[in-house]
This record gives structure tokens, sequence and C-alpha cells, in this order.
């Protein structure tokens, strides 16, 4: 059995949040407080989606109570409210992501949208030959994209390798950026190993040969504060129901300067300038790539999520999460046979861990009996459980909710598996 | 509320642990294999089908301690039996674990995988070795998913 490293404390001189404090925010969130098979429910999969505060749930009601009608078309007052919501709630995720310009905050539908976005837009300049670089620890959402757009091009797939501990080391990007290489995609914090890779180290090496960087961000923004500008990359992608919000609304930036260039990504309405059966042509930044009514009351409830986090401090978060990892990991070495799945030095909000003699699904059902939800199984990363030799893990991941008590219940739910299989 | 100690009992967790006919036999005239793309199992079973009888039956793969239970308490139930018998088998089986009514003298020793019915997540866990039996018996050696 490996002792789990320390977690460096990025953001260590803020103050964390405090237990009381904790237990304030809890009351905002309505579901946190039902029992789950008799027990309190100790919500420990936040990595697959987060739980909603109240704040985001009324703003999308009052959004359809109020203000609900088509955005950018009619010329009626509720019309015109609409659009003032919907835009508003694209300054604020500018604002949030400190984007330059609201133009590069384009709306989807997730993460898994907006990385097929640029595959898809940014792609069509791909040729036979030319490479792209991801890494060994990607989400399959930023594998099997760029997986399609090599089928369509020829194009090859460059894996950039993970280490025994979890992390990814710079001069296999140095090694792996060669002349036809057009896109490095990699992922802000891993979704698995919880690692957070030295994306602004990587951009700017990659920036170096003239590649451009997209990061999927989807386990990031809930956890650590993120500055787009700060990191230099050329696309981010994030989703909202990870980040305390609504589903079915994600986000896409991208530098004005390379959207700009882009050809559309899916046709219909509110993305042209004009339309003839001649020829039709296309808006400019962000509708271009938003055809279609979008998800408006999404995105009201995604600037209310980035409201309700701001609000406690997304660096103040950063410590919480990183005091709560760093606990978690220390404490479930007492369980036997246990091994935790990425031990890098720098890691934030998700543990993974085997069982010895025990499959993550039947850790998982014992856990959820005992009110603790988990994630179990590959965590839609099957290279990295190939690399890990390993067919599932027993993930839990953190939120700005968590208390110490829950680490504690997942550590006594682990000793209960223990116990049955004994 | 249920118990856990229902769904895992010292049967199941010994099946587990020892799965019998845990094997590739070298007279299988029929095989499917059983794939759960959500928790990653996977179980390979054989057959020796002689004159509509399951001479032997042997399952390869990795899963949970119910899909390893299940395929080991499978291969045990159904050796020796007729086809029409084994499919019967299975539909009964099924029945038992969705929690519908089920024929606990004609179950046997199977019965005592009763408690996943309280588990709807698991169901897929304890019939994906009697999904890829019942395709290895019709003879078509794919892979069955259970999504």
């Amino acid at each position: 059995m490996r002792p789990a490293q320390p977690v460096v404390a990025g953001n260590a001189a803020k103050p964390p949040l405090t237990d009381l404090e904790v237990e304030r925010l809890r009351a905002d969130f309505p579901i946190l407080g039902q029992r789950i098979h008799g027990k309190p429910l100790v919500y420990l999969d936040n990595a697959a989606t987060t739980q909603k505060p109240h704040a985001v749930l009324e703003a999308v009601t009052r959004y359809y109570e109020r203000d609900n009608s088509n955005v950018h078309r009619g010329v009626h007052a509720l019309g015109e409210r609409a659009t003032a919501d919907y835009e508003g709630a694209r300054e604020r995720v500018r604002r949030f992501l400190n984007a330059r310009e609201a133009r590069e905050i384009v709306f989807t539908r997730g993460t898994t949208e907006s990385i097929n976005l640029v595959a898809a837009s940014f792609g069509a300049r791909l040729r036979a030959g030319d490479e792209i670089l991801i890494t060994h620890m990607e989400h399959h959402s930023n594998i099997v994209p760029w997986q399609l757009l090599v089928e369509r091009t020829g194009a090859r797939l460059r894996v950039v390798p993970v280490s025994d501990a979890g992390a990814l080391d710079l001069a296999d990007f140095e090694r792996g950026i060669g002349p036809r290489t057009r896109i490095v995609a990699v992922t802000h914090v891993s979704n698995v190993l919880g690692t957070v890779n030295p994306v602004h180290d990587i951009v700017e090496l990659a920036h170096r040969e003239g590649v451009p960087v997209l990061v999927d961000g989807a386990q990031a923004p809930a956890r650590l504060p993120v500055d787009v500008q700060g990191l230099g990359c050329d696309f981010y992608a994030f989703s909202g129901h990870k980040l305390y919000g609504p589903t079915g609304i994600g986000v896409l930036y991208g530098r004005a300067e390379l959207l700009d260039g882009l050809p559309p990504y899916q046709g219909g309405g509110q993305m042209i300038a004009t339309v003839s059966f001649e020829k039709t042509t296309f808006a400019g930044l962000p509708a271009r790539f938003e055809a279609g009514t979008p998800n408006v009351s999404g995105a009201v409830g995604l600037a209310a999520a980035i409201d309700y986090v701001d609000a406690i401090g997304t660096d103040r978060i950063e410590v919480h999460e990183r005091d709560l990892l760093a606990r978690a990991s220390e404490a479930v070495t007492s369980v036997p046979g246990v091994r935790v799945i990425g031990t890098a030095r720098d890691r934030i909000g998700v543990l993974s861990l085997v069982l010895e003699g025990v499959h993550a699904h039947d850790v998982g059902t014992i856990l959820d009996h005992e009110g603790v939800a988990i994630r179990a199984g590959h965590h839609c990363a099957q290279p990295l459980m190939e690399r890990y030799g390993v067919p599932a893990t027993t993930r839990a991941s953190f939120g700005l909710y968590n208390r110490r008590e829950d680490v504690e219940a997942l550590v006594s739910g682990l000793h209960r598996v223990v116990q049955v299989f004994g | 509320m249920s118990d856990v100690r229902e769904l895992y009992q010292s049967v199941i967790l010994d099946h587990s642990r020892k799965p019998r006919n845990f094997r590739e036999p070298e007279q299988a005239n029929r095989e499917a294999e059983g794939f759960n793309p959500l928790c990653g199992d996977k179980v390979k079973v054989f057959v020796k089908l002689e004159d509509d009888r399951l001479e032997d039956v042997a399952f390869q793969g990795s899963g949970c301690a119910i899909s390893t239970a299940s395929a080991s308490l499978m291969t045990e139930a159904v050796k020796g039996r007729r086809r029409s018998e084994a499919e019967a088998l299975f539909r009964c089986f099924r029945g038992l674990v969705t929690g519908e009514a089920a024929d606990a003298e004609q179950l046997g020793k199977l019965t005592v995988l009763a408690g996943v019915r309280d588990f709807p997540m698991r169901v897929k866990c304890a019939t994906l070795a009697w999904h890829a039996l019942s395709a290895a018996l019709a003879d078509r050696n794919e892979v069955i998913s259970t999504e």
C-alpha cells in the first residue's frame, strides 16, 4: 500500500471555509437534506454532476415565470428581456473566465459539445498527415471527437503518456509537438486522478511552435479560479451542471482571432446574416456557432451558479477542496487493501481508489447502502483504466458543500465493505 | 430496508472468490460474450452442446461479485440440462432478480441471488452471463451488450 502524498495547497493564503459556513451553504441545496436507505445522504459524486442551490433553481423559475420568450427575434417586451437575460449571462461567463470579449463565449450543451464544435469547425482545415496531440488521461469526450476527425481527414492522433503517479511531463509535450501538430487538447483537471495539469506551461510550449491549445475544463471551474487569458489557452470548454448550474448548458471560450476564422458548426436560424437559395452568409461571433433557439433558461441558471460560487470565492472553494482531498487521501489509507490511483503532487477534488479483491461496483452498492453516493466504473476514461491495469475504480469527488464528516462517512463505508467481503 | 448482507450472502461471496467452471473447455462448440459497458464487466460463456443437451458449460471473464457469482452458479445449474430447460430456467431466473413471481423450487440454489431484486441497478450484473448463454445457445457468436 502506497501512502498518499501530500496535496499542494495552491491558494493556502486564503482563509478556508469554516465549518459554520459550510453548514450554511449546505442549507442552500435542498437535495442534500434527504436520507438514503435510512442514512443521511453523503453526496460524493460531484465530478459526475453537482447539486443545485436555491439561487439557481429560482433563477430558472423566475426566467420562465417572467421573461420567457425567444431571443434576438421578437420586438416585444418579453423578447427584449429574454435577450437581455441571455446576453447578460454571456457577459457573466466572460467576467468569470476573464475573457477579453463576450463574443468569445459560445453557449453549447456542455463540455462534450464544445469539444465537438472545435473538432468539427477548427478540424475542417486538417489534412491527411496532420497531427492532434492529446494525453492518456483524457475523458472519452476529449478523445472520441478527435478520433472522428481522424477518420474524416486522415490526420493522426498522438498521445502524451501519463506517469504512474498520474502526472504529465512537459518534456513529453515537447517531444509530441512536431511540424504537423495542428492542435493540442488537454484536460485541466483529470476526472479520474484529480491531477491539476500545468496548462499554462503546456500552452506556452505549444504556442512556441505556433500550435493552439484546447483545454477540457469540465472539472476545473467549480474547484479553482480559471483565467483564460492567464492560462493563454485558445479554447476552453466546460459544463454548467458540474458548476452547480443546470444540465444542458455549457460554454466554449475561443480566442476571437481564432473563432472568427472558423466555419460554422451547425446550420439553422440565428447563425446567419442573410439567406437565399443561391447563397447564405453567416453571422459573426458568437451567433455563428449558436444555430437554433438556444438554452436561454440554462444560460440564466449558469449565470446564477457563477454568481453563487463567486460570492463564496472560487479561491476559497479551492482551499476547501484541497483540504478535503488531503484529508480523504490520508484517511482511506486506514482501510486494508486500499490503493489510491492518482498520487500526483498537484491534485484537487477527485479521489480514485481500488480495494483489493473487491470490484468497484460492489463497493458502490455497499457505500450506497450507507447513504454515500460515489461513482464506480471506468469514468468514461477506458484508456486510463487500462494504463493502471484496473477494470474500474471507486471515485469519491468533492464539492463546496462537503464536510469532514463526509470523508469520515466514506472511510467508515469502506471499512464496512471490507467487513462484508472479509 | 434491505440489508446488503441479503445481497452479499456467503454463497455469493464464495462463488465470486472461487468461481466454478471458470475455464475454456476444449470441446465447446458454442460460445458468446457478454459485456456491460457501464461497469466494464465482461463474461464469455462456452457450451458443449450435444443432442440438444448442455454437456459442458464454462465461463471466463472479469466482473463484480454479483456477475461472477451469477455466472458460476449458472454453469452449475444448467450443466447436463436440455436446451429448452436452460432457456426456461433463464426466464425463471430473470423473474427472480427483477422481483416478479419466480418458481423457487425450479431455481434451487440460484435463489441466493434473490436479493438482487432490491438493487435494480444490479440486475444487469446478475443476468449478464445468462444473456451470453442464451446467445451461445442461439448460435449468435457476437458480443451481447447490456446497453
